[in-house]
């Protein structure tokens, strides 16, 4: 009986085993293919030429293959869609976990979940058809296919996933801290600045990080909204073209193991490495400044 | 609706990988040009419903790869949207085999505008300096004071193909033009802004744009069957020699009025006839 027991304890480890040892597996595969099929671009121009030129002609005679522009596209529609998506993910985090009723958390919360579950495909619909004219009209500019509304509509889709994470972490701060702050007689306001905020940050900037590189990774919407000019924005209404939206619009008809094929995969091996960096200063945050016990606040 | 199923066009389309391909015994091998290709699918898929013991496996990769893989002759039939280059012949005469093309239908690019555009004509020249960013206000062309917003497609597409060829003449398209992935997606960009121009196929004009008369001709079925619309081409089939066998009958449907070239109009291209 209790031989019984422990073999299959034992299978039942080892299945798991092999599970997690599966997906990790195949994640490596993915990743050896990745630059198995983006290295011969190197052979073709220098990395420095890649990476920094400010030409993207890869289907003309010579081609052009300088990713220059597109870097810059990706990282400003980044970082100006942090620039609305962490106040307001944040601060709902703090409404939903501080100050919402019962009754209105419950209400709010799976709504800017919900968020999360629009495919990407209908926010890109949306921005396309409904903001970009709107854009057009409010600000007098050319084109609402831009920088901006690619930031806006990006910011929509990482709050949830911002939101949801700092929630969880503000959450989680110990009632001791709270009632210890309030006990000493400070406001409200000021335990969730002084004490709550503190004590949660590197869930909070972990859920930051976690948000932006699903903005940056994101393909559908960009290439719906951004405009897909490949060339330096001049101002955050100018159109980008970002690295996602390159790589999808071009990889269906690039022929096989063409040059123009290698070098969408070798823009592929530079998103990587930006989620890549992301995660590791995300993982790196998450452990330094966890906040272990209550003393050391 | 049409905009709809036109952006949910472009969903599948990104989706999808080129490859369709079908294992079987008795079978057609086509490769090349994707231009083609929504052509050959349709036809294709026709066909194999009227003779369900052929398979036809087409893949895309570009009409270099289409008469490369005729001259090897790892296929049947060779997709091109380019006539074959002198090169070519030169290649596949050397290897023992001569390449037989075929016309299968015409592809017809046309300028369009927001139907609130005053400008009914454009020249080839303005075309050509529009895309390349060198006239960037409409008052340069006879409209109002207002930034052109340029709009072309995605490098490897066809129609950019047809367009770079015949309107740019191999100069580059400036890289402030805006791109956008299919002809749909162009379509909505120019319904959606009163200062866009784009270019679209001619099956994929509607009301929600304004098509231009290029040099005072007006794109159409006759226009461009008879040569005068100048941003047009011919798309091709290739065979190795004359065809025979369940190749030939294939082109005969492909090229027959009421089975084949039905299809070249519903895939957005001009049939034959």
């Amino acid at each position: 009986m209790r031989n019984k027991r422990q073999s299959a304890e034992k299978l039942m480890q080892r299945i798991f085993f092999s599970i997690a040892g599966a997906s990790i597996a195949i994640l490596f595969l993915i990743m050896v293919f990745l630059f198995m099929e983006g290295l011969p671009i190197f052979g073709v121009v220098s990395v420095g030429d890649f990476l920094f030129g400010h030409y993207w002609y890869p289907t003309s005679d010579p081609p052009d293959f300088g990713i220059f522009p597109l870097i810059i596209a990706s990282v400003s529609v980044t970082a100006l869609s942090s620039v609305f998506a962490i106040p307001l993910g944040v601060m709902t985090a703090i409404y939903l976990a501080e100050l919402a009723s019962k009754r209105v958390a419950e209400i709010v919360k799976p709504t800017v979940e919900l968020l999360a579950a629009l495919p990407s495909v209908v926010i890109g619909f949306f921005g396309m058809v409904v903001v970009a004219p709107f854009l057009q009209d409010v600000f007098d500019i050319p084109t609402g296919l831009n920088l901006f509304n690619s930031a806006l509509m990006l910011a929509f889709m990482s709050i949830p996933t911002i939101c949801s994470l700092s929630e969880d972490a503000i959450y989680s701060v110990s009632p001791g801290l709270k009632e210890g702050s309030l006990a000493l007689g400070a406001t409200r306001w000021e335990t969730i600045l002084r004490v709550i905020l503190p004590a949660s940050i590197s869930g909070i900037s972990t859920a930051v990080i976690l948000g932006m590189s699903r903005a940056i990774g994101e393909t559908m919407v960009v290439l719906m909204v951004a405009g897909g000019a490949g060339m330096i924005p001049e101002s955050i209404f100018s159109p980008v073209r970002p690295l996602p939206a390159s790589i999808a619009a071009e990889m269906a008809e690039a022929p096989f193991r063409g040059d123009h094929y290698y070098a969408l995969f070798a823009i592929g091996i530079v998103l990587f490495v930006f989620t890549l960096l992301f995660n590791l200063v995300a993982d790196f945050i998450a452990h330094k400044y966890r906040q272990v016990g209550e003393a050391s606040l | 609706m049409k905009k709809v199923s036109n952006l949910l066009a472009m969903a599948v389309g990104l989706a999808m990988v080129v490859n369709v391909s079908a294992a079987s015994a008795a079978n057609i091998v086509m490769k090349g040009s994707t231009t083609v290709l929504p052509i050959a699918q349709e036809v294709a898929e026709a066909y194999m419903k009227e003779n369900p013991d052929t398979k036809i496996t087409i893949s895309g990769g570009g009409s270099g790869n289409g008469i490369k893989a005729i001259i090897d002759g790892t296929t049947d039939i060779g997709n091109s949207s380019r006539f074959i280059k002198d090169k070519e012949v030169k290649l596949a005469v050397e290897k023992g085999t001569y390449p037989v093309p075929f016309a299968v239908a015409y592809d017809c690019i046309i300028p369009v505008v927001h139907p609130s555009n005053n400008l009914s004509d454009i020249s080839m020249d303005q075309l050509k300096a529009i895309y390349q960013g060198k006239i960037r206000n409409w008052k340069e062309i006879g409209g109002p004071d207002k930034e052109i917003v340029v709009i072309s497609r995605d490098t490897s597409s066809g129609t950019y193909e047809v367009w770079e060829g015949k309107v740019m003449k191999k100069e580059r398209v400036y890289p402030g033009a805006l791109l956008q992935a299919s002809n749909g997606a162009v379509v909505t960009g120019v319904a959606k802004n009163e200062n866009a121009i784009g270019y679209i196929g001619i099956g994929y004009l509607n009301d929600q744009v304004k098509a231009l008369t290029v040099g005072g001709i007006e794109g159409t079925k006759e226009t461009t069957l008879n040569g005068k619309f100048p941003v047009s081409r011919a798309l091709y089939m290739f065979t190795r020699g004359w065809p025979d066998g369940d190749t030939a009958k294939f082109l005969n449907y492909v090229m027959h009025p009421d089975q084949g070239q039905k299809y070249v109009e519903k895939s957005g291209y001009v049939p034959l006839y």
